[in-house]
C-alpha cells in the first residue's frame, strides 16, 4: 500500500475564528508536496492537526488511512513531523535527545546508535553529539530537530518551515536533505514561505489562504493554469556562456514564446503548453548539444502565480 | 523493516529516563539538593551547639522535632521545584513540540514526567533522611523507632499527593510562572492559613486540606498519638484544634492524589499546542 496523507473536511475553529475550513486533500506515493500560504493561512494548523497537537473541530486527519486523533500511536508510527521550532530539554545532548525519540518510536537498541550517528551526520551535527543542547544556537537546535525526524526511517515526513532559523548554508543543506529523502521513496509534506525552496524541492504544491485550499496540483500545472496568460516560465542552465546564436535558436523552437538572459549561463524561457510540451522542449534542447545542465520551473513564475492567487482571496 | 512502537508503559519509562537525566543535570536539582543538605547541616549545627531538650529527650522526640517539622517543607519544595512547571513548561518552552508529535499517548508523557519528578524528589528526601538518621545515631545509637518508618512512609505518600497537585496546577496553566506561583502560595501560605483559621474559630475539621492530611507525618512521631479534637477555653473564647488521625490522613492524601492526577491528566489531554 502506498503511503498517504488525507484531510477529509478538516476544520479547525477557535471560537468564531475559522483557522481551517473544510480542507479536503489527499497525497499518495513518494513525492514532495509543498504547502504554501501567507502567515495565518492555516498551514501550521493543518500540520498540527495531522500530529494531534490540536483537535479538529470537524473532519478527519488521516495518515495511511488511520485517523490521527482516534489512533495516534498507529497513525504516527511511520510518520515523523517537525512542527515550528521545538525546544529540546537543555541538559540533554543531541545523542540523548535522539535516543529518546528513537526509543519512543521503537528503533531497536542495536540499530539506535547507528541511526543517531547517521542522522546527526546528515545534518552536520555529529561533532556536537555529546554537547548539551542548552548551549546551542537556534540553527543548531533546528538541525537536531531535523535529525529527530530522520531517526526512525519514516515513510512519511511532515515539515513545517524546516529552514526557519538556519543560515543560507544550512537552508541549502536542508533542501539537499529533503531532496535525498524524496529519492528514498518517502512522501514529504512541507510547508514553506520560501517559493524558491518549494520550486527547488517539491513536485507538487498545495496553496492555502484564509483556511481554505486554493489549489493542489503539480508546480508546472499550477503555474500554467494560474499565470496571467496561460504560459509557463522555465529557467534553463548552461555549462558555458550563452551567445546570441543560442538565444536565437531557442527562440525559434515551437511553443517558446520569449527568451531572456538571467546571467551569462542561465536564461528564462516563456513557453506555451503543458508538461508534455515541456518534456519535448527539454528533449530538443538536450539534442541541440548546447550545454544544457538544468531545466526547471522558475521560482519567480510560482511567485507571481502565488501572489495572483492570494490577491484574489483578499 | 518498519519499527514497532513500544507499549505505552514502556514509552512512559523512556520519558522518565530522559526527564530524570535532564533533572539531575539541571541547576534546579542541585539547588533542591543543596536546600536539603543546608537544612540538615543547619539543624546538625544548632542541635549540636544548643542541645535543646525537645530534641534530645528521646530518640522518638528527636525524630518528631527534626523530621516531623522539616520533612513536609522538603516535600513541598521538591513538589514546586520538580512539578511546578513540568507540564506548563512543555507548552511555554515548546519542549512539548519535540515529543508530542510522535506516536505516544499524552498519558504516557504525563506519567513519565510525574515518575521522574517523584524520583528526583525522592533522591532529595533520601539525602535529608540520611542526615536525620546519622544525627539520631550520634545521639541515641542504633535506634530506629518503628514510628519513624511509618512517618517516612507517610512522607512518601505526602510527596505523591503534592506532586499530583503540582502537576494539576502545571496542567491548568500554560505559563510556568503562574503554575509555580499558584502552587507556592497555596502550599506554603494559603492552606496553612485556612487550616489555622478554620481549626481555631470555625470549629470545623479541615479534612479537605492536603496540609491537614500531612499532619500524620508529625503526629505519628508523638507518643501518645495526639487527641483528635482539643478544645481550649481562653475566657469566653473557645479555640479548637484538630489532630488528623492516621486513617483520615491517609484517606485525604490518597484522595488528593487520585483527584488531582485524574484532573491534571484530563487537562493535559485536552490542552492544545497553539
Amino acid at each position: 500500500m502506498q503511503q498517504s496523507i488525507e484531510a477529509v473536511n478538516l476544520t479547525k475553529k477557535y471560537g468564531s475564528f475559522v483557522a481551517l475550513s473544510g480542507l479536503n486533500l489527499k497525497f499518495e506515493g513518494a513525492k514532495c508536496v509543498g504547502f504554501l500560504g501567507p502567515n495565518g493561512a492555516g498551514k501550521t494548523t493543518t500540520l498540527k492537526l495531522f500530529t494531534d497537537m490540536i483537535r479538529p473541530s470537524a473532519g478527519h486527519a488521516l495518515i495511511n488511512g488511520i485517523d490521527v486523533h482516534e489512533n495516534k500511536r498507529d497513525a504516527l508510527s511511520s510518520c515523523t513531523a517537525l512542527i515550528e521550532t521545538p525546544e529540546i530539554y537543555p541538559s540533554l545532548t543531541p545523542a540523548e535527545a535522539l535516543s529518546m525519540i528513537a526509543e519512543i518510536r521503537g528503533v531497536s537498541s542495536n540499530e539506535r546508535n547507528i541511526r543517531i550517528e547517521e542522522s546527526l551526520n546528515e545534518v552536520k551535527m555529529l561533532e556536537w553529539k555529546d554537547k548539551k543542547v542548552g548551549k546551542f544556537s537556534k540553527g543548531m537546535k533546528q538541525r537536531v530537530n531535523i535529525a529527530s525526524v530522520l531517526i526512525s526511517d519514516p515513510s512519511i515526513i511532515m515539515l513545517d518551515e524546516p529552514t526557519t532559523g538556519l543560515d543560507p548554508r544550512g537552508m541549502s543543506e536542508v533542501r539537499e536533505i529533503v531532496k535525498s529523502l524524496k529519492r528514498k521513496n518517502r512522501l514529504i509534506f512541507m510547508s514553506s514561505h520560501l517559493l524558491n525552496e518549494v520550486t527547488d524541492v517539491c513536485d507538487e504544491v498545495a496553496m492555502i489562504d484564509h483556511g481554505k485550499l486554493l489549489v493542489y496540483d503539480s508546480i508546472l500545472n499550477v503555474i500554467q493554469k494560474f499565470s496571467e496568460n496561460g504560459s509557463n516560465i522555465i529557467e534553463v542552465g548552461f555549462s558555458r556562456a550563452i551567445d546570441e546564436n543560442i538565444m536565437e535558436k531557442i527562440g525559434k523552437l515551437e511553443n517558446v514564446k520569449a527568451t531572456s538572459k538571467i546571467d551569462e549561463t542561465n536564461l528564462r524561457m516563456e513557453i506555451l503548453g503543458d508538461i508534455k510540451v515541456q518534456e519535448a522542449l527539454f528533449y530538443e534542447l538536450a539534442n541541440m548539444k548546447i550545454g544544457v545542465i538544468s531545466f526547471k520551473p522558475s521560482s519567480s513564475a510560482l511567485e507571481s502565480t502565488y501572489l495572483n492567487m492570494i490577491k484574489e482571496t483578499l | 523493516m518498519p519499527n514497532r512502537v513500544p507499549s505505552s508503559i514502556r514509552q512512559a519509562f523512556t520519558v522518565t529516563k530522559f526527564e530524570l537525566l535532564n533533572y539531575v543535570r539541571s541547576r534546579r536539582f542541585i539547588i533542591m539538593l543543596g536546600i536539603g543538605i543546608i537544612v540538615g547541616a543547619l539543624l546538625t549545627l544548632l542541635v549540636g551547639h544548643y542541645r535543646p531538650s525537645g530534641f534530645l529527650a528521646s530518640s522518638i522526640d528527636f525524630y518528631s522535632s527534626w523530621w516531623g517539622i522539616s520533612a513536609t517543607y522538603i516535600v513541598i519544595l521538591s513538589g514546586i521545584f520538580f512539578g511546578g512547571d513540568a507540564i506548563s513548561g512543555e507548552f511555554q518552552n515548546k519542549t512539548g513540540y519535540f515529543i508530542v508529535g510522535n506516536p505516544i499517548r499524552r498519558s504516557s508523557i504525563y506519567a513519565g514526567k510525574w515518575l521522574a519528578a517523584f524520583v528526583a524528589s525522592f533522591i532529595v528526601l533520601i539525602v535529608f533522611l540520611g542526615i536525620t538518621v546519622l544525627n539520631n545515631f550520634y545521639y541515641f545509637g542504633l535506634n530506629l523507632p518503628y514510628q519513624f518508618l511509618e512517618s517516612f512512609l507517610f512522607t512518601l505518600l505526602y510527596l505523591i499527593s503534592v506532586l499530583g497537585l503540582t502537576f494539576f496546577f502545571s496542567s491548568l496553566f500554560k505559563s510556568s510562572s503562574v503554575a509555580i506561583l499558584t502552587t507556592v502560595v497555596l502550599m506554603l501560605f494559603a492552606f496553612s492559613l485556612i487550616q489555622e483559621l478554620i481549626d481555631a474559630f470555625v470549629h470545623v475539621e479541615p479534612w479537605f486540606l492536603i496540609t491537614y492530611g500531612a499532619g500524620i507525618i508529625g503526629n505519628i512521631l508523638t507518643v501518645p498519638y495526639p487527641s483528635h479534637i482539643l478544645t481550649t477555653h481562653f475566657g469566653h473564647v473557645v479555640v479548637t484544634s484538630y489532630a488528623v488521625t492516621v486513617p483520615e490522613g491517609i484517606a485525604i492524601l490518597v484522595a488528593y492524589f487520585a483527584v488531582t492526577v485524574i484532573l491534571g491528566l484530563v487537562l493535559f489531554e485536552r490542552k492544545e499546542f497553539n
